[in-house]
């Protein structure tokens, strides 16, 4: 299963980026490999439409689960209609490191 | 950066999609749209009668921001009556009480969509999880 959480830079131990279709980098997480890569946002300079345009990314991707700040009312439509689980965290200094060790400890 | 909007809580989304206006020829292409919230203000406020204070605690959000939606709402039901076009329902920045939970371990949000069928945080899995709002 996939996990993808919106990042400001593309190392495990920068933090969250709380916007979900202006976030700089998206980290995909692959619990069964336990693997992470890190892909550029495309829409980060787009006119209008960034949060939808990252749905539609994300549903492509095939991913399960997001992790962001906070989810616009396009995307959250667009995301719960593919049920893929949204999760907000309001933290502002958690690093993706720390968000992936909390998704694991049930796993082991 | 603007604060990000606070959600406000709508007890069910409305049984219809949109009104369309009849006996109108002229087929209008812009639609007004009404949001959720907008709707549950309205139902509060003009169809159970409440006052704006019980409204806007039944939304969880302040009495000035529950006046602000109502009032919203009204002006987008007029534009559509008296320029005759059709609404259509957004979700807006509302979540039904079903949908969202809130971890009380670790104050994530979070949804659980019909797949996955384990009541219990994806962060920390903790089971201490409620409904937002209640």
């Amino acid at each position: 299963m996939k996990t993808l959480i919106t990042s400001n830079d593309q190392t495990l131990s920068s933090t969250m980026d709380k916007r979900l279709g202006r976030a700089h980098w998206f980290c995909i997480y692959d619990e069964e490999l336990k693997e992470s890569t890190f892909q550029i946002n495309p829409n980060i300079d787009s006119m209008g439409g960034a949060g939808t345009k990252t749905a539609e990314l994300i549903i492509e991707l095939g991913v399960k689960k997001v992790i962001s700040g906070h989810f616009g009312p396009k995307a959250k439509e667009m995301l719960e209609k593919f049920d893929i689980q949204m999760i907000e965290v309001d933290d502002d200094n958690i690093t993706i490191e720390e968000l992936i060790s909390r998704l694991n400890q049930h796993s082991n | 950066m603007p604060r990000n909007r606070r959600s406000r809580k709508i007890v069910a989304p409305p049984r219809f999609n949109g009104y369309k206006p009849y006996g109108y020829k002229k087929h209008n292409e812009d639609p007004v749209e009404l949001l959720y919230e907008e709707y549950e203000a309205i139902k509060l406020a003009d169809y159970k009668l409440l006052n704006h204070q019980e409204a806007s605690l039944f939304m969880g959000v302040s009495r000035a921001t529950f006046a602000r939606v109502y009032e919203n709402a009204r002006r987008k039901i007029a534009l559509a009556l008296v320029e005759t076009k059709e609404i259509v329902m957004v979700s807006g920045n509302s979540y039904s009480d079903k949908k969202w939970f809130n971890c009380i371990e670790c104050n994530t949000r979070f949804t659980i969509p019909s797949t996955i069928n384990k009541n219990e945080c994806p962060l920390c899995h903790s089971v201490k999880i409620e409904t937002i709002g209640t």
